[in-house]
């Protein structure tokens, strides 16, 4: 555990601020399009769950996620930091989960973000008088965040398969992003072939926790892969 | 006698067809510099990688400060330090977060991981610029900070690969007098890949060559001098021609003669007395300035070496 720890410190050092204020910019102007634009434009039916915060909940920190991890991996092995790193005690297991948990919580952590800074100003600006509002249904918003944080794991642990078999970032996020548009129109026509009475039997909520449910499988089989790839005798080979 | 820090027995790595190490067995005593030497494309970096179990060998075994490189890489890599072909430092961290990193991977409690940071980058003289991005450094102060992160917890064996290589004449010098001064400061062992014979030659107290994966001698470089390249002579001077070159590689004390820019370089066999060929010389016509006995540089032991093999 002291070891992931220690990965986190590094990649939040290395890869988030990456040395200085300026990288500060990107999760800042994300947040500002999520948690000020946005909300202001929309106003009070921001905080009622529409079909545009779910798409914007699980976009934004999916892109910010598959543009991140080829950097947090393929982009060590490019810099030459990574061989260094495998030369000292430090496991496998915890390099990998350091770099994966610092990528999702950050990406995950600026949708968080944006999505509170909007129910803050939602209610300052836009509100109606009568009292604090929140995101509602309130079910439906928790089923969002839980489905928002298994993308996020789903594009950091496809991430990191991609970019085990890649020399450059430039090539893992090229693939990366031919594989996103795979995943969602595969995601599309997989619904499509569903029976269409099924699908119109189930309620938005339900819809939801099927996606989490087939997601969460996809995570685990993904998480697991990266797991045994990530070994020190062949990514010195690569 | 003490236990040799590095044991290798019939150690192998092959890729594919490739033989990378073919056969290497070695030891290599605590508490020395030992240089690795050999070309391009040797097998240098595979030890290196064979030694920190970085890498599965084909065939073979090798211990390290005791520990089997198979089943026990990790207590290797906990207690020892590595400069390997690039310097591995973080450009977008500062030079005390590089440091600090190392540290925390090494569980170093924090006050003294802060002591080690002030007192390796004061001994360097790059304290001043501790808090500066990596990435805005020159080449040689981040070679200074990889050493300084290859020592930093106090490892009893550190391994460098090529820690001078592509470094002009005066940086290189500069390194490597840094490199020595830690060294002995922290009285650690070195495993020390190069290609460069006059790091070897001013760091090492043991050599081993290797070509084509296969390890070629070992010795101290005092040894190899006096058992492969044998006493030199050097005759300065003018009007050495091709006939008196023949005369003298007829002689039994002359090994090999050759001229390079008007000196006559002689490799005897034995401690000859160089008055009967300068006689020779002299009474053949040429003119003679200077004569100067002396050894072998371990670059010509190299090249003999290099040579003999590919013979």
């Amino acid at each position: 555990m002291n070891d992931i720890w220690t990965m986190m410190w590094k990649e939040s050092k290395d890869l988030v601020f990456q040395g200085g204020w300026k990288a500060s910019i990107r999760p800042l102007l994300l947040i500002g399009i999520m948690g000020i634009y946005l909300p202001l434009q929309f106003g009070l039916q921001w905080l009622a769950f529409s079909p545009i915060e779910m798409f914007v909940i699980l976009w934004i920190p999916f892109s910010v996620i598959i543009s991140f991890i080829g950097d947090a991996i393929a982009g060590e092995r490019e810099r030459h930091t990574l061989e260094t790193l495998l030369a000292s005690r430090i496991s496998d297991r915890a390099i990998l989960l350091g770099k994966v948990v610092v990528t999702v919580g950050y990406a995950w952590g600026m949708a968080l973000g944006g999505l509170l800074l909007g129910l803050i100003l939602v209610n300052l600006f836009r509100g109606n008088g009568g009292g604090w509002m929140f995101y509602h249904p309130f079910d439906l918003f928790l089923e969002a965040l839980a489905l928002s944080l298994l993308t996020c794991i789903l594009g950091a642990s496809a991430g990191v398969l991609v970019s085990l078999r890649t020399s450059t970032v430039r090539q893992a996020q090229q693939i990366l992003g031919i594989g996103t548009f795979v995943l969602v129109f595969g995601g599309i026509s997989a619904l499509q072939a569903l029976p269409a009475n099924f699908v119109a039997s189930l309620t938005y909520s339900q819809f939801l926790l099927l996606a989490m449910a087939v997601i969460a499988v996809l995570d685990a089989i993904l998480l697991g892969v990266s797991l045994v790839s990530f070994r020190r005798s062949r990514l010195i080979l690569s | 006698m003490p236990e040799p820090l590095i044991h290798i027995e019939h150690l192998s790595r092959f890729f594919g067809p490739v033989k990378a190490l073919d056969d290497l067995s070695l030891e290599v005593p605590a508490g020395i510099v030992f240089g690795f030497l050999g070309p391009n494309g040797a097998g240098k970096t595979t030890t290196i990688h064979l030694l920190l179990g970085l890498l599965e060998p084909t065939t073979g075994q090798a211990w390290v400060l005791g520990f089997d490189t198979r089943t026990q890489a990790e207590a290797i890599r906990a207690r020892s330090g590595a400069l390997l072909e690039f310097a591995g430092l973080y450009e977008r961290m500062s030079a005390q977060d590089n440091l600090d990193l190392y540290g925390r991977i090494s569980h170093m409690p924090a006050p003294a991981r802060q002591a080690r940071i002030k007192e390796l980058l004061t001994h360097l003289e790059l304290w001043d610029r501790r808090r500066d991005l990596v990435g805005t450094w020159s080449r040689g102060m981040k070679q200074k900070l990889a050493v300084a992160r290859a020592l930093f917890h106090h490892p009893p064996l550190v391994f460098l690969d090529e820690p001078t290589a592509g470094f002009d004449p005066l940086a290189a010098a500069a390194l490597r007098e840094d490199l020595a001064g830690l060294v002995a400061r922290e009285g650690v062992t070195v495993f020390l890949n190069t290609h460069n014979l006059t790091e070897a030659e001013k760091l090492c107290a043991q050599v081993g060559v290797i070509r084509q994966g296969k390890l070629v001698t070992v010795g101290a470089p005092d040894e190899l001098r006096a058992r492969i390249g044998g006493p030199q002579a050097e005759i300065v001077g003018c009007g050495f021609t091709e006939q008196m070159l023949a005369m003298l590689r007829e002689r039994p004390e002359v090994a090999h003669a050759e001229v390079h820019n008007s000196h006559l370089v002689l490799e005897l066999r034995g401690e000859s007395k160089m008055g009967p060929l300068v006689s020779l010389l002299v009474h053949a016509g040429a003119e003679v300035e200077e004569v100067r006995r002396g050894k072998a540089s371990l670059e010509d032991v190299f090249l003999t070496l290099m040579e003999e093999e590919q013979r």
